[in-house]
């Protein structure tokens, strides 16, 4: 295993987590404005690191360069619908979770 | 294959079973909806696995986006539609009239005893094909080289199973038809985005159809093609849609049915020109093979997009003609 692939494990290794946590929260937090915190940082950070993780075993640079647009254009769609998704809740009056 | 493959595909294949069956199962139309897209999005995984880019492209592009946008629109229509009954819109008739619904069901009776007929010509059909051990692969591979392209995939989609693709061309653009049949819709200018959507959709849009002209370029040589591209496309048409871009009103008459009718146009021009120039329908010369198939793709791909668009408007778009 040569230093590379040490850290793409790493890396991809982490991004599972993110994707786990980001998992657990979208299915055990209470309520929506909380779920979508939970779900957008599995797609930035956990996506990132995966995609990180990925781009370092890629051939080309352009392969990478794939990839990381990827990322962005998630990052992108992902901050938009999530920001849509919380305004459309506001929108109905649905009230943010209180203890 | 090691173990751990035949773990994904099997965790895999349960998902998609159980996911198909929910989505069809749930009383919860919205529910449904959702499951059907993640199901889509899935299939596509499945058929990466089955090393079909190609497909999973077009299942992950058609199948579960913009199937799954047109199924949300749908429900949207519904929802509110509902609401307006409930509320009980006096300017409205009761829908089934009562000779109309005895005609209704004769109807039913025709198209189902059609559809029967269809369906059983085709299972004789098929049942009676002479089916070669290890399928058609030999074949594509040795006559690639005559087809004009080097991706197996566009090879038999536009040259050696041409008329697959030329009628299902037609039959996109007939569901149009039938769905502007139905209604016409009254776009509004006037309705605000905010500024977050309309920022979005001022990136995105030049990106998909950067990306709509990679796929049909790359669709030659690579996984990609006219149906990728033209999903892409008309993606970007359904986010400017949602985004509440409307089609100009001197451009929604004549100038839109042409870019519809484009694709199928060329094919068929270009079908019937071979049979001018000596050739059988869709045989095209080797020498000219390459060129014609792009001209038909780039032909296909613009009315696939703007058709698929069209499709999520729901109806068709008001011309200012009839008022």
């Amino acid at each position: 295993m040569t230093p590379i692939d040490f850290l793409s494990a790493i890396l991809l290794l982490a991004g599972g987590v993110f994707f786990l946590a980001g998992t657990l929260g979208l299915l055990r937090f209470p309520d929506i404005y909380t779920r979508l915190h939970a779900l957008t940082k599995a797609d930035n950070v956990g996506l990132g690191l995966v995609v990180a993780g990925l781009a370092l075993q890629t051939e080309s640079l352009a392969a990478a360069g794939k990839l990381l647009l990827i990322w962005l254009l998630v990052l992108l769609a992902g901050a938009s619908v999530a920001y849509l998704v919380a305004r459309t809740a506001r929108q109905r009056e649905i009230r943010p979770w209180k203890r | 294959m090691t173990l751990l493959q035949t773990a994904f595909d099997a965790v895999l294949g349960i998902a998609l079973l159980w996911l198909a069956w929910r989505a069809l199962a749930s009383p919860n139309l919205f529910r449904a909806i959702v499951l059907f897209i993640a199901f889509g999005l899935l299939m596509a995984l499945a058929w990466v696995r089955l090393e079909a880019p190609d497909v999973a492209l077009a299942e992950a592009a058609i199948g579960a986006g913009l199937t799954g946008a047109l199924l949300l629109a749908a429900w949207a229509r519904l929802e509110s539609a509902t609401e307006t009954s409930r509320v009980g819109d006096p300017g409205e008739k009761p829908n089934p009239v009562p000779d109309k619904a005895q005609t209704g069901k004769m109807a039913c009776l025709m198209l189902v005893l059609l559809l029967s007929g269809i369906a059983a010509w085709l299972g004789y059909a098929v049942f009676g094909l002479h089916l070669l051990p290890g399928g058609l692969a030999e074949q594509v591979a040795t006559n690639l080289d005559a087809s004009g392209v080097s991706n197996p995939v566009t090879a038999v989609l536009l040259n050696f199973r041409g008329h697959d693709t030329l009628l299902e061309i037609a039959v996109l653009l007939l569901a149009l038809l039938g769905v502007w049949s139905l209604s016409i819709v009254r776009q509004s200018p006037d309705s605000a985005p905010g500024l977050v959507l309309d920022t979005l959709s001022r990136v995105l849009v030049p990106i998909l159809i950067l990306v709509a002209g990679y796929l049909l370029w790359a669709g030659t040589h690579a996984p990609g093609g006219a149906f990728q591209a033209g999903s892409v496309l008309g993606a970007a048409g359904v986010l400017l849609l949602l985004s509440g871009w409307y089609l100009d009103e001197r451009l929604s008459g004549l100038p839109l049915r042409a870019v519809l009718v484009l694709g199928l146009g060329v094919f068929i021009t270009v079908a019937a020109g071979l049979l001018f120039i000596g050739g059988e329908f869709l045989e095209y010369p080797p020498s000219l093979a390459g060129a014609l198939i792009l001209l038909i793709e780039v032909a296909a791909t613009l009315s696939i997009g703007i058709t698929l668009a069209a499709l999520f408007l729901g109806g068709q778009p008001d011309t200012g003609t009839r008022r």
